[in-house]
């Protein structure tokens, strides 16, 4: 076909050209992804640096007001303590003062009523840091601050703390106090506990035997007496326990620590309520370093102490960790399935369809909803059913009939369900119809081709979903609040008493701990380092439990050399 | 080469052919794909199917071993008799069916597993749990598919590193490992270079001793060097049906020329 040549030549405009490059979405998109980065950075950097600094052996000031100044305590114008925040005010000023405010951490809350304090700097005439001054951190009442003045060991005498050995000879003593504090809590909690679980025990096999008489009788002496034989055998094994425990604490307050506040007042300190003697402003490099990697480990292995803004916080760790893992547990088994159903087995109609529409509604329901389901008819219909058949001698305690590790797993497998079985039903569709076909032709039935080739092959994006879901509820804890989460729990749902599994035990959380310590904490500025130190934790955990997802399926993608997922 | 076009043939005569297949029709919804098939295989020879883009071959093909069946809407009528039993019969197992009429299809489809794993899958799946007879059958697999020595070393490796020839000869010898009486082939070749394609053409002119074998195939130089019997398809039509090599020079209808000498394809 030949064109009839127009006789006048139109050339394109090339102006119009430039434009259709499309150059600026370009950089527009690259700039939305650049802010979306740069926030996610802030916020990361934001939690690190202040988690971190919870750590870090910060050196304490000696700090002087000015003469006629009334922001002084007990009288004093001087007195010691961290400086922990630097800001402006926000009140309007005249222009002639400096606008800055200190917040100084003064420990020391049983003498002075409070631990923090706010400065004008205005105010402040000098600040010193005086090489002596300690930093005791103790069992109660926080930490205190102030000068050594001596030591009174029982059977020796006073060691002034002048004398070259006063900081060698504190520090083995506070060593020791903790080694006799693991002693004791070892054997209240282990071999105490294991003797009050035994007693439980024959205390509800007591109570069946008198349920199981007709009423008006009394359990006959025969059946009655080896319990009793049993319960007293144990009763005198407890008595020997109890009685070495209150030994070991009596130990504990045979020495003492005497310090001056730099207010004045002197104090005496039993060394039984030191956790740790540190001298902050002596620290060279290394030491702060272990100081620092000595702070981080007791925050991960520690149990907290008073109402959570001091100590560790490693039975909300241990409790999320077997949480996600329960859920994970009871979310993969039911999503993969469903899935499997849902696209292999199930006939495509209106039913399929809406089901699957269903599923996926379900992903956006509020998870406090999640949370009063949980509660109605896991912990409630569910588990108060359990324990009528089952548990019935322990009634009116209940058992499972209230929230526990195992309900509140459950409650989040359901809530992450939905995600598990699109990302499964994707990777089934992605399995190529010539695998499936080459399969069947080989004499294979549709389930042997299921379970040999389509799932292995899917394997990698069932994990991609395994992933999201583990991510999503570790995270979530509004509906923990309502079926077994507790601010303090007493026993892990994992220990060495048989069955060695608590599922029915209420456990600590660490997105529920972050709430706690925000929010409820009576001293709220002694909980804020916390605050950031355990979301920290939290991002941190949750980014191990990804990646290892994500070698997991690195690995199966290896094996299996299949592309999409 | 021009043939005397007659009108009345004699038909050719198959003794004792391994598939005989009468009167059949199927039906994708209303749509009639294939119209009164009859057609008689013989045992231990090459067949070739050959006609034009949609005239029915491979899913005449895939008919032998039912994988029809896993598409939505088809319906069969007519017989088609395997050692003289009507496959079509509601109380056939399909699954012994495909071990004894096994299938390799256009896009070589190698399990993601390793390459001692595809070829014994046929034997797994029914059960054999043996590892000398496992060991044995894969050795004497991909020898018969002469793939042995090139992977005799790698056995347990990956069979997607293999290449698209080694892959395809891969899924052969995983066909023929449960020892099947059939073996369908459809358009094995297309997706393959042309040194490969001489390797599984070669592969087929050794297949034949042991198993039947029925090719479907767009390429007819390929029907005319690899098979002994040719049938010729047009729009779900059986033309003719011969030997090769009498179809090549002689063809009885004028439709069969036409498509042998180029005239529409």
């Amino acid at each position: 076909m030949i064109r009839e040549q127009s006789s006048e030549h139109v050339s394109l405009p090339t102006q119009h050209r430039r434009g259709t490059t499309g150059e600026p979405l370009v950089w527009l998109t690259a700039m939305g992804l650049t802010i979306g980065l740069l926030m996610v950075v802030y916020l990361i950097g934001l939690i690190v640096v202040n988690g971190l600094t919870a750590f870090w052996a910060t050196p304490v000031a000696q700090i002087e007001l000015y003469e006629g100044s009334k922001a002084g305590i007990n009288d004093s114008r001087q007195f010691g303590g961290k400086i922990v925040k630097v800001q402006q005010k926000a009140t309007q000023g005249d222009g002639t003062r400096d606008q800055s405010e200190w917040q100084v951490l003064v420990g020391n809350k049983d003498a002075y009523g409070f631990g923090f304090k706010y400065l004008d700097r205005a105010d402040i005439a000098n600040v010193s840091y005086p090489a002596d001054v300690m930093l005791i951190e103790r069992l109660e009442y926080g930490d205190a601050i102030g000068m050594p003045v001596a030591l009174q060991i029982k059977g020796e005498g006073t060691i002034p703390a002048t004398d070259a050995e006063f900081t060698t000879r504190l520090q083995s003593l506070v060593t020791a106090v903790n080694q006799r504090r693991e002693a004791i809590k070892r054997i209240e909690k282990k071999d105490i506990g294991r003797i009050n679980a035994k007693m439980d025990a024959l205390r509800l096999q007591q109570r069946a035997l008198e349920r199981a008489q007709p009423p008006g009788t009394s359990v006959p002496a025969a059946q009655l007496q080896p319990l009793q034989d049993a319960m007293a055998a144990l009763q005198a094994a407890y008595e020997v326990l109890a009685q070495r425990a209150s030994d070991l604490r009596g130990q504990q307050n045979d020495h003492g620590l005497t310090y001056r506040l730099i207010t004045g007042e002197e104090r005496r300190l039993a060394l039984g309520q030191i956790v740790q003697v540190s001298f902050p402003n002596q620290l060279n490099i290394w030491q702060r370093v272990g100081l620092f990697l000595h702070n981080v480990w007791v925050f991960l292995s520690q149990e907290p102490r008073e109402a959570n803004t001091e100590g560790g916080v490693f039975p909300a760790i241990f409790g999320t960790f077997v949480m996600t893992l329960l859920m994970s547990l009871a979310v993969t088994p039911f999503g993969v399935l469903a899935a499997l159903y849902l696209r292999e087995y199930a006939k495509q109609g209106l039913i399929v369809r809406t089901v699957r529409i269903a599923v996926n509604n379900l992903a956006g329901v509020p998870s406090i909803v999640f949370g009063v389901f949980g509660l109605g008819f896991f912990v409630y219909l569910v588990g108060g059913t359990i324990d009528q058949f089952f548990f019935s001698t322990a009634l009116p305690t209940p058992t499972f009939g209230t929230g526990g590790i195992m309900w509140a797993a459950l409650t989040l497998a359901l809530m992450t369900v939905p995600v598990v079985i699109v990302a499964t039903e994707e990777a089934l569709a992605a399995v190529p119809r010539g695998t499936r076909e080459g399969s069947l032709a080989c004499g294979a039935s549709k389930w042997q081709t299921i379970q040999r080739v389509v799932l292995p092959a899917a394997a990698p994006g069932i994990l991609t979903g395994l992933i999201l879901a583990m991510a999503r509820g570790a995270g979530e804890v509004a509906p923990l609040m309502l079926v077994g989460v507790v601010k303090l729990a007493p026993t892990l749902p994992v220990d060495g008493l048989f069955p060695f599994v608590h599922l029915d035990r209420k456990f600590m959380h660490l997105g529920f701990h972050i709430y706690d310590l925000g929010f409820q904490s009576p001293d709220a500025d002694a909980a804020q380092p916390m605050v950031f130190a355990t979301t920290l934790l939290l991002i941190m955990l949750i980014i191990v439990l990804n990646i290892g997802a994500i070698w997991v399926r690195d690995r199966l993608r290896k094996k299996y050399a299949m592309g999409a997922f | 080469m021009m043939a005397e076009l007659t009108k009345t043939v004699e038909p050719l005569k198959i003794t004792d052919p391994i598939l005989d297949i009468d009167g059949l029709h199927l039906y994708y919804g209303n749509k009639e794909a294939l119209r009164h098939i009859s057609l008689a295989l013989p045992r231990k020879r090459v067949t070739a199917f050959i006609g034009p883009s949609g005239c029915g071959k491979s899913t005449l093909l895939r008919c032998f071993n039912r994988m029809n069946d896993l598409i939505e809407g088809i319906h069969v009528i007519g017989t088609i008799k395997l050692d003289g039993e009507d496959i079509n019969a509601p109380d056939i197992d399909v699954i012994q069916l495909r071990r004894r009429v096994g299938m390799v299809f256009q896009k070589y489809n190698p399990f993601p597993k390793s390459i001692y794993e595809n070829v014994v899958y046929g034997l797994r799946i029914a059960g054999v749990k043996n590892h000398t007879i496992l060991d044995e059958t894969v050795e004497k697999s991909l020898r018969a598919a002469a793939l042995w020595d090139e992977v005799k070393d790698r056995l347990r490796e990956s069979a997607l590193r293999l290449s698209g020839g080694q892959m395809q000869r891969l899924c052969i010898a995983r066909a023929i490992a449960v020892q099947p009486d059939i073996i369908l082939m459809d358009e094995p070749c297309s997706a393959l270079d042309p040194i490969a394609t001489s390797h599984i053409e070669d592969l087929i002119d050794e297949l034949k001793q042991e198993y039947t074998v029925i090719i479907v195939t767009h390429n007819m130089q390929q029907a005319a060097r690899v098979s002994d019997y040719t049938a010729f398809l047009y729009l779900g039509e059986l033309i003719e049906f011969d030997e090769t090599n009498k179809m090549f020079t002689a063809p009885s209808k004028k439709k069969t020329q036409d498509y042998i000498t180029g005239r529409f394809g």
